[in-house]
């Protein structure tokens, strides 16, 4: 048995944000992480960092309306304060810590355009700001020589008398089970791409984290929320940042039209992702696509901006299509990429069970609501890492002793042990594609009722399908089939919570868009939808909650 | 097309099969990677195959391997470009790291090494209220390191590691490069030192394996060279290395041309007797096969151009 004051399970930005806080303020602080920190999926941010500095005219209260529109005004606003007024902050600590920010010709940070909003206030590196800045955290773990679990499982949370006590681990290099014990736990396990197929998203974005908390009785929140981003390859799902049109890039249908100019007049190809992906699968529907895709064309921004502020982006394009950008549109369709929803916290990263935190993509404070603006997804990770390590660290003084059985190692064991056991049976990767293929049919950019309900009883038939999962590999060492099959749980209960909660929307809003209910209905729906697995049945229990507003009324969204 | 796939074989656990290739014969899309047809083996056919994989899209660093000899990112390496006419191809696990299973390698001397060079920036004094200023130009210089992705790529195919593994290795010494060369950080001259020791970059041997095999253009052979240059500039001058740099431009500057034995001495050092005296069998065996170099090396006649393009060049810096 291993004990700290805090565990953060998952290393990415909010992960290893939480981390670096916790150890400097000397807390005996711990992250588990079932890849190597720098593997982790935050490396795949690539467009930039949105904060609005008032050094140059920015003004935070401008970049909190355009999230709260962007969010089609689900967000809570307090919390959207928060994030807004401490993103300057933030961004400078960073550069602070040695992320090789792009400049202007003061030398002073450099800015691009990003969706969504008026101002240029996302700062970036090149097209990798979130491998740059995911590399540069990890620099401070090693400075603050945080003590790492690496490449272990979380297989389940201990939760005792409705407290969070810490979690049972699997080492995967050993194949053995471990408790460890923990004042508070902070949740950063990070996305949830493999619900969908394709997915814009690492293979490993399993919603491990959505589903322990699920299984903790911890509420999700506005789980229907799944971003669609208006530009993925269609031949793998492979992202295509933000940043080419942030820069000044068009997207064109099959007649050579700039469509965006009729669905977003004012903000064109930089409205919110939601509209814009919205807006191309329109356009494809109704006959003007190229084979299932639109095409987005730099060409008219010259080779060098292409090479030196789209780097990555010409390498992807280069790597999987064979196409040099800066010759040649790029064929691209919207594809599943981010989680709006997810554990419900307050502003602190608490969750509704005591001693359980959450940040990061996995949590929902909630900033996002129903779009999320790009850009602001890696802000949201390190403001709130930070904060969550404070309020977990605070926690811990005053948590109290818990119990030192180990009843859940016992019983974890025994179900791994059963599914290495079981000889032959479903192969979890084929039993993975046929939900996340489902997902993808029927809970993505247009939706619904019959399509969710067809989608809801699939997930429910894969459920109890999953008792039927066997492993080829019986070993120790390295079981990667195991964890697949351990992961697969994970993606299953995080699907259910998505169906439950999309089902209950009975209106559009931001990324749920209903065609057989098209209108946002703020009477009946400006709420929550709250998500927990019923410990009685297993079955998905909802709840709904209010939307905090501060400051901005709602008003229809017009880009 | 089809795609035929050879995979070296490993797992602690049942010894029997180690380092035996096992073949898969797979019908794929002719845009296939090297990764989609592992995860199809994996997938659909063998589950006990063990392989790190997860962006899909060379940017997490998890899939390293050696293709056909030469350590690759197995996402960005398509089948058709490794097996032009549909031949086999191989794929093993990276080199200079022992083996956990298959193609998974225990990657703890690469962060060993990494953490060795003090891997994080140190500026001096209290930060500013604000960003430190800094041009975009050398932050842009900055990103082409901060593109590595730490795959391990250049590390497996270091032929130097292979035979000293003191060696530092050309991740970690790119990484320092990073440091040393950010305006932020305000060790250079230490941390140039410290690099200046065994193990560091006087200890590349310039097989470019390194430049060749690293997947997103990092070059770490040219950050070590680079940081050669910045070494002597900052006064670390008495190492072999340094010496043999300093030797052979000067007599090259003066003669016109190599002038062997001198450089053997200058390298080791005027006053370093051991070390002379350890040079001296070589000397009567290279004598006795008639290849000794002359004493007194000989001068071109063109020696006043060649003069006037290092001073052109040492002017212009």
């Amino acid at each position: 048995m291993f004990e700290h004051d805090v565990l953060i399970i998952g290393a990415g930005l909010a992960g290893m944000r939480a981390a670096v806080e916790a150890v400097n303020r000397g807390a005996n602080a711990a992250v588990i992480t079932k890849v190597h920190p720098v593997r982790s999926h935050s490396n795949a941010a690539q467009g930039g960092i949105n904060a609005a500095l008032t050094d140059r005219g920015d003004d935070w209260t401008d970049h909190a309306l355009e999230t709260v529109r962007g969010s089609d005004y689900l967000a809570d606003q307090d919390a959207v304060e928060v994030m807004c007024s401490e993103a300057g902050a933030a961004l400078i600590e960073l550069e602070h810590m040695g992320v090789v920010f792009s400049r202007d010709e003061h030398g002073k940070l450099g800015t691009r355009r990003f969706g969504g909003q008026k101002a240029a206030r996302t700062f970036f590196v090149g097209a990798i700001t979130g491998q740059a800045i995911l590399h540069v955290l990890y620099e401070q773990l090693i400075k603050a020589n945080v003590r790492v679990y690496e490449e272990w499982f979380v297989t389940s949370l201990i939760v005792e008398d409705g407290v969070c006590r810490g979690a049972v681990t699997l080492d995967i290099r050993t194949g053995e089970l471990h408790t460890i014990r923990a004042k508070a736990v902070i949740n950063c396990a990070g996305g949830a791409g493999r619900v969908y197929e394709p997915s814009t998203n690492a293979l490993i974005c399993t919603g491990d984290g959505y589903a322990l908390a699920y299984r903790a009785g911890a509420p999700l929140m506005d789980m229907e929320m799944v971003q669609y981003h208006p530009t993925t390859l269609a031949s793998n799902g492979v992202l295509i940042s933000e940043a080419a049109r942030g820069e000044g890039g068009y997207l064109l249908n099959s007649k050579g039209d700039r469509f965006m100019l009729r669905y977003a007049p004012e903000y064109k190809e930089l409205a919110s992702r939601d509209v814009v992906s919205r807006s191309e699968q329109t356009e494809i529907n109704e006959g003007r696509g190229i084979d299932g895709t639109v095409l987005l064309d730099v060409r008219h921004l010259g080779r060098k901006v292409v090479e030196e502020k789209l780097g990555y982006l010409q390498e992807v394009a280069h790597d999987f299509m064979g196409i040099d950008l800066a010759e040649q549109p790029i064929p691209v369709r919207p594809g599943m990429h981010y989680m709006m929803g997810g554990i419900k916290t307050d502003i602190n990263g608490a969750t509704s069970v005591p001693g359980l935190y959450a940040a990061g993509e996995v949590a929902n404070v909630s900033v996002h609501g129903g779009n999320r603006l790009g850009a602001n997804s890696l802000l949201d990770t390190v403001v709130f890492g930070r904060r969550s390590a404070l309020a977990a660290i605070e926690y811990g003084k005053s948590a109290g002793a818990g119990s030192r059985n180990e009843d859940l190692l016992a019983s974890e064991k025994k179900r791994i042990q059963a599914l290495l056991d079981r000889p032959k049976g479903l192969r979890s990767a084929s039993v993975r594609r046929e939900l996340a293929e489902t997902m993808h049919s029927h809970v993505a950019v247009f939706r619904d009722q019959q399509g969710m309900e067809r989608a809801a009883a699939k997930v429910k038939e894969l459920k109890r399908a999953y008792g039927k999962v066997a492993v080829d590999d019986k070993g120790k060492v390295f079981n990667t089939d195991l964890i697949f099959a351990l992961e697969l749980r994970n993606v299953i209960d995080t699907a259910e919570a998505i169906c439950a909660s999309a089902l209950t929307r009975k209106e559009s809003r931001g990324a749920h868009y209903r065609v057989d209910m098209k209108k946002r209905d703020d009477a009946n729906w400006l709420k929550h939808i709250l998500v927990r697995q019923s410990a009685a049945d297993g079955d998905p229990k909802i709840d709904t909650a209010p939307v905090t507003i501060t400051r901005w009324q709602p008003v229809e969204r017009k880009y | 097309m089809q795609a035929t796939v050879r995979i070296r074989r490993f797992n602690p656990e049942q010894p029997a099969n180690n380092g035996k290739f096992q073949e898969f014969k797979l019908d794929v899309p002719d845009s296939t990677t090297v990764l989609d047809a592992l995860i199809k083996v994996r997938e659909d056919v063998d589950g006990t195959l063990g392989v790190r994989c997860s962006c899909r899209a060379s940017i997490c660093g998890s899939c390293g391997m050696r293709v056909n000899g030469q350590a690759k990112l197995a996402c960005k390496t398509k089948i058709a470009d490794v097996s032009r006419h549909g031949e086999p191809i191989t794929v093993e696990p990276m080199g200079n790291m022992p083996v956990v299973k298959d193609l998974i390698t225990d990657m703890k001397v690469f962060w060993d090494k990494l953490r060795q060079v003090e891997p994080y920036l140190q500026p001096e004094g209290p930060a500013p209220k604000g960003e430190y200023i800094a041009s975009d130009e050398s932050m842009n210089h900055l990103v082409g390191v901060m593109n590595c992705i730490m795959c391990g790529a250049c590390v497996s195919d270091c032929t130097v590691l292979a035979v000293d593994k003191n060696f530092i290795a050309p991740a970690a010494l790119a990484k320092a490069y990073r440091f040393v060369a950010d305006p932020r950080d305000s060790r250079t001259s230490q941390r140039l030192g410290v690099l200046n020791e065994s193990g560091g970059v006087w200890d590349c041997v310039r097989c470019m394996y390194c430049v060749e095999v690293c997947p997103k253009g990092v070059a770490p052979m040219e950050r070590i060279m680079k940081m050669r240059d910045l070494a002597m500039e900052a006064g670390y001058n008495n190492t072999p290395g340094a010496r043999h740099t300093e030797s052979f431009a000067s007599s090259v500057k003066s003669d016109g041309l190599l002038n062997e034995t001198k450089l053997a001495i200058d390298s080791t050092g005027i006053f370093n007797i051991p070390g002379q005296l350890a040079q001296a069998p070589v000397a009567v065996r290279a004598l006795l096969r008639g290849k000794l170099p002359p004493l007194f090396g000989h001068k071109i006649k063109a020696r006043k151009q060649i003069k006037r393009v290092f001073e052109k060049v040492e002017g212009q810096e």
